[in-house]
């Protein structure tokens, strides 16, 4: 592994390295050099299993981040391959001439997250989400509560509650004058 | 006709030099030709393969072309995840699947432990490696009889599902719950077992092994399982990897990866597993080696039995649960479920909150990439019996 991790450094520039657990690492890559360095992985390095491809929003730097999580079967090592990419125009290469099943997490980060993939097959198509009209549901920004109000509407004869001061109403009634009346009995 | 039972066969590939014409590998499909029909399987199956359809293009009852469409099941797990605190999160993560609950608790409990820097005691460890493999009985015994059933054979479903009521009383004795167990907290268990526990486990080892033994003579001995399920739906060793094929569909096609024995967690390093394996991987060996490892999860559950301690711990002494904040990092936890790898991915940023819960699922790439390459050329009567034989649950599609 030691030897894997020595050529990523000198020719893939992977910026940072951290080890989680003995067979979990992960690295940090720039975007451009992601297919290069997946395609050694796959064909030289033995990592041929692609666990799964996933998006993390760190809405905070403006940047997604992209994990690819790749297994090795030989050296039974997880590599977790992480790339920031700017979230306003979020794009990233797509993986499916790699792996087969590659296009589906790219289908799905374009319908949850809006991050496209220019060439993936059936990168259009709806996941989950079928006439979805609102901004991508899995980005930080999207406001769940906002929507529901928005989309739902309260069925009549309901009231709303707030939680605290109905507990205290409903469970604690009692408990406020319970010495009094404790006294009062004695 | 005669063309759909030779396509059953390795090495045969139809002729397709006439009809349907094919552009870049993929059949043109002209509707208005009237020479193809096209047709829904599903949402609603009679079988354990959960609400999912396959849009099938066929011809004759030959499928020239499937599509997967998933979201019928879809809750939001990750995003309500993201909404919640980390112990909230552990009474989420059991729904996204019905029939293996428990896989879906370990791991993400797990993960939440090791970001946490939280070390559990022993009996916990034991607890929660029984719980884990009571959970894959259960499951294959409820996939044995969706793949019975998918053949006509209604009643072997009703042996398996029978017994697995009788497992499901044990998971309530033990945790309280018959579906969602709720039981793996990060920090331990939430019970210890009670009293006779242990004999009736037993007891129940040995009912479902008889089972068993009647289900080989009576489904996979049968003629009929025999015609309907080898040759159907050959997964070649090459397309293990290319297609991120897992679990008993990559042992039946040679692959040895099982998380149990590849990466050992809980107590698996100290029990006696042995790998699973078969060549022809069609849906005839997948069949029998979910039977072969159904034996083993036997097996392992009495060798936990035998070696468990009775006494000590459950769980870590955690304080302020509610209010936790796990400082920032990320872990992948996985875990072999009935399926194959199932895991967990995990982002913390230092908050109350999770930033991410990725749950990743066997079915994921099985039921839609590698169900739709393998549907075609098969027959529309097959195709259920080729969806069960992927051991497919849609929850963990849409999550």
């Amino acid at each position: 592994m030691e030897e894997i991790l020595r050529t990523l450094e000198q020719q893939f520039a992977i910026t940072q390295q951290k080890k989680m657990r003995d067979d979990l690492l992960f690295v940090d890559v720039k975007k451009d050099r992601i297919i290069s360095l997946l395609t050694y992985l796959k064909d030289y390095a033995g990592f041929t299993h692609l666990a799964f491809l996933q998006a993390v929003d760190r809405i905070e730097d403006n940047k997604f981040q992209l994990t690819y999580m790749l297994y090795n079967f030989q050296l039974k090592t997880n590599l977790g391959i992480r790339v920031f990419i700017d979230r306003e125009k979020a794009e990233m290469i797509s993986i499916d001439k790699l792996w087969a099943h590659a296009w589906q997490y790219q289908r799905e980060l374009k319908e949850m997250y809006g991050i496209d993939f220019p060439g993936s097959p059936r990168v259009d198509e709806s996941f989950v989400l079928e006439s979805w009209e609102e901004m991508p549901p899995m980005k930080r920004d999207f406001d769940t509560l906002e929507y529901s109000i928005k989309t739902y509407y309260q069925r009549p004869g309901r009231s709303t509650n707030d939680p605290k001061k109905y507990m205290k109403k409903k469970l604690y009634n009692n408990f406020a004058k319970s010495p009094d009346k404790g006294r009062k009995n004695d | 006709m005669t063309k759909i039972s030779k396509s059953k066969y390795p090495n045969f590939t139809a002729d397709r030099s006439k009809f349907p014409e094919m552009e870049n590998g993929k059949p043109v499909i002209d509707l208005d030709s009237h020479k193809f029909t096209k047709l829904w399987q599903g949402p609603q199956h009679p079988g354990v393969t959960g609400n999912m359809s396959v849009e099938i293009t066929i011809n004759g009852d030959e499928i020239v072309h499937a599509k997967t469409h998933v979201g019928y099941l879809h809750r939001g797990f990750e995003k309500l995840l993201e909404r919640r605190k980390y112990i909230q999160g552990f009474t989420i993560v059991c729904r996204i699947c019905v029939p293996e609950p428990d896989t879906n608790e370990y791991c993400y409990s797990t993960a939440v432990e090791e970001l946490a820097g939280i070390q559990i005691p022993d009996k916990a460890i034991w607890l929660r490696t029984l719980n884990l493999e009571m959970s894959r009985i259960a499951s294959f015994l409820m996939w044995i009889g969706g793949q019975a059933g998918s053949l006509g054979m209604g009643v072997i479903g009703q042996w398996t599902v029978g017994m697995r009521d009788f497992w499901l009383d044990l998971f309530e004795e033990m945790t309280g719950g018959r579906i969602y167990h709720m039981y793996m907290i990060p920090g331990g268990v939430r019970k210890d077992l009670p009293d006779g526990f242990v004999t009736r486990t037993r007891d129940l080892v040995d009912r479902t092994r008889e089972l068993l033994f009647e289900i080989k003579k009576s489904f996979l001995d049968n003629i009929i399982t025999k015609s309907r399920l080898v040759g159907l739906g050959i997964i070649t060793p090459d397309m293990v990897d290319e297609y991120g094929i897992v679990g008993p569909t990559a042992k039946a096609s040679g692959k040895e990866y099982d998380v149990r024995m590849n990466n050992p967690y809980l107590k698996y390093p100290e029990l006696d597993l042995k790998m699973i394996t078969s060549t022809v991987g069609d849906a005839f060996d997948r069949a029998e080696v979910r039977y072969k490892e159904m034996h083993q999860s036997l097996d392992i559950i009495t060798q936990i039995l035998d070696k468990m301690p009775m006494n000590g711990e459950i769980q870590t002494k955690l304080t302020n649960v509610i209010n936790w904040q796990i400082p920032a990092g990320e872990t992948y936890v996985k875990a072999e479920s009935t399926r194959g790898e199932h895991g967990f991915y995990v982002v913390a940023d230092g908050s109350k909150y999770p930033r991410r819960v990725y749950n990743r699922g066997a079915s994921y790439t099985h039921a839609i990439s590698v169900l739709e390459k393998l549907a075609v050329n098969t027959s529309i009567s097959d195709l259920a019996g080729l969806m069960v034989s992927l051991h497919t649950c849609p929850p963990e599609i849409e999550r």
